[in-house]
């Protein structure tokens, strides 16, 4: 199952982080997950929150590049050898990952991620095919 | 066998007095041969009152109407001809600028005239018909290559036209065929000179004895830095495809301001707000007027440079007065890597492939380079979460204003409301590049 992902445009130095989460602290929006990926000049700052929509249009006002996208979410295994067998599967149907980072999780026992690839429904039908646990926003908030 | 000092030595040591009266014969008949040939220039005239019969002498030149780039390029393609088709035997053509470029028309005369002033700048640097000219200015509708390559045919040199890049075949034609001039861009000598460096040349190892260097901005720091890399001794020259090419004025021994060929140009210093004519020795916009052009006659042309003009005594017996290079501009121009841009052209490429007009132009140096950056904000509906996608944009931004100027900057896009926005006028280029003494 895609689960909706936030992400903004910010300018690489110091504060632009801070200013996004502000914006979002003062909402009331609850962050369940965050990454920043950077090149010199700037960095793309991906949220997984509660109320995405609401997110990208007090980040719009401020002027901000904000955008709402399906991403692929899902659990395995917290055990060794757990990532590397979702990603033998996607690798034989020849999907490319653009990024994957980890969701922090307060159930034991399993590892949770979030990944762009090039293609969001072959991705989900590939997990779903092979067994593999999906996650939806309503588990994750 | 002595070297010869000048290629024309009766007109370049020509006592004052005789040039200037030989100065206002030719532009009595060249201001007749405008108005009665150039409608557009004769409509300036009209406009200030003034008819051929007021021009006595160059004391009456204040009296002509100014000539801007922008009434150059409106009289795009030939409104600025003067001449019968019949008559014209080539255009050469300026970089292209806002989409329209100035289309430069000759005569064989004209050829002539101008392929004599590059022969003086190569008799200047020293040069004779023993010599080996390597001309790795750009060949085409760009001056600098085919002006230096009539000027050194004119001399009797050996002529290598070479054109620009390529810098492996470059350094191996200058060795093997023992060229003893290098005329380019300054930073292209640069470039060659750390190449050669770096290939483990030592400058005596190197056959050059001269560079004649010009079309774009050089400082005397530079010069010093080629002249040791290169073993050589640097000349400035100056032109403009709007008077002929380059050889309008060029350096001689002394290396101090460049002698301008003032038999066939009168110059100018003005105020560029006022248009006041200033005396000698101070500074301003200078101003041209062609007095032997026939196909192509620009009278007080606005070059947007800001320069002095001296008329001291010089030791290498020209009596020309000489100009200092050019101090910077009196409009928003940047000549990058001897290419002519202008902030609206970069302007126009953003608006056309749907960018927000908010950018920020940097340029610096970098291994005697220029280095060419554009900034330029990303509005919010263009971001979709992916590094690929902004990359992608940026190269083909790169892309689109490479083929408008002629050069690529390293586009980088920033996120929304980034560039500083300043009150009034905004500011679109920041120079750290010094290129100015």
């Amino acid at each position: 199952m895609a689960i909706r992902q936030l992400s903004v445009f910010v300018e690489n130095k110091q504060g632009s982080l801070h200013e996004i989460t502000d914006t979002l602290a003062k909402a009331n929006i609850d962050l369940r997950s965050m990454c920043v990926a950077d090149t010199s000049n700037y960095g793309i700052v991906r949220i997984i929150a509660d109320q995405p929509e609401k997110a990208k249009e007090l980040l719009d006002k401020e002027g901000h590049a904000a955008n709402v996208r399906l991403i692929n979410a899902f659990a395995v295994p917290d055990q060794p050898g757990g990532l590397t067998k979702v990603l033998s599967l996607l690798e034989g149907k020849g999907v490319n990952i653009d990024y994957m980072y980890a969701l922090i999780t307060s159930e034991d026992g399993k590892a949770y991620s979030v990944m762009r690839t090039g293609d969001t429904e072959m991705t989900d039908k590939i997990l779903i095919e092979n067994g593999i646990e999906l996650l939806v926003e309503e588990k994750l908030h | 066998m002595e070297k010869r000092k000048y290629y024309q030595e009766e007109i370049e040591t020509m006592p004052l007095e005789q040039l200037q009266k030989l100065q206002s014969e030719k532009l009595v008949k060249q201001v007749k041969h405008v108005y009665e040939n150039l409608p557009y220039y004769r409509g300036l005239m009209e406009k200030k009152g003034v008819t051929p019969d007021d021009i006595h002498g160059i004391e009456d030149l204040y009296k002509l109407p100014f000539i801007e780039k922008s009434d150059l390029r409106e009289c795009y393609p030939d409104g600025m001809r003067a001449m019968p088709l019949s008559e014209c035997v080539r255009i050469q053509s300026t970089s292209g600028t806002t989409g329209k470029r100035v289309i430069a028309y000759y005569t064989q005369q004209d050829i002539d005239l101008w392929e004599d002033c590059c022969a003086r700048a190569i008799i200047a640097a020293g040069a004779d018909k023993e010599d080996v000219v390597q001309v790795s200015y750009g060949y085409g509708l760009f001056t600098g290559g085919p002006g230096l390559n009539g000027g050194s045919h004119k001399v009797g040199s050996l002529t290598l036209p070479m054109s620009s890049g390529n810098t492996e075949r470059q350094l191996q034609f200058m060795l093997d065929m023992k060229a003893t001039v290098l005329c380019c861009t300054p930073s292209y000598a640069a470039y060659l000179g750390e190449s050669l460096k770096e290939q483990g040349y030592t400058p005596d190892q190197i056959p050059l004895k001269a560079g004649i260097f010009g079309a774009e901005p050089w400082t005397q720091e530079m010069r010093r830095s080629i002249e040791q890399t290169l073993g050589i001794k640097a000349y400035d020259i100056y032109g403009l495809t709007e008077l002929s090419g380059p050889g309008v004025s060029f350096e001689c021994s002394e290396q101090n301001g460049m002698h301008i060929n003032e038999d066939h140009f009168i110059a100018e210093i003005i105020n560029p707000d006022t248009g006041e004519v200033l005396p000698e020795g101070e500074k301003g916009e200078l101003v041209f007027t062609a007095l032997d052009k026939q196909a192509f006659p620009v009278l007080r042309y606005r070059t947007r440079d800001i320069c002095v003009l001296s008329r001291k005594k010089c030791s290498c017996g020209r009596t020309h007065i000489r100009m200092a290079k050019p101090m910077g501009r009196s409009d928003d121009m940047m000549i990058i890597r001897g290419v002519n841009v202008f902030p609206s052209q970069i302007e126009a490429v953003l608006l056309a492939e749907g960018f927000s007009e908010n950018y920020l132009i940097k340029l610096g140096r970098e291994n005697n380079s220029d280095t060419f950056d554009v900034y330029v904000e990303l509005r919010p509906e263009q971001f979709d979460d992916s590094v690929k996608n902004i990359t992608a944009m940026e190269k083909s931004l790169a892309g689109a204003m490479r083929n408008m100027i002629g050069i690529g900057p390293a586009v980088h896009l920033v996120p929304p409301k980034t560039i500083q926005r300043s009150e009034g006028k905004a500011k679109r280029v920041i120079d750290e590049r010094k290129l100015h003494d």
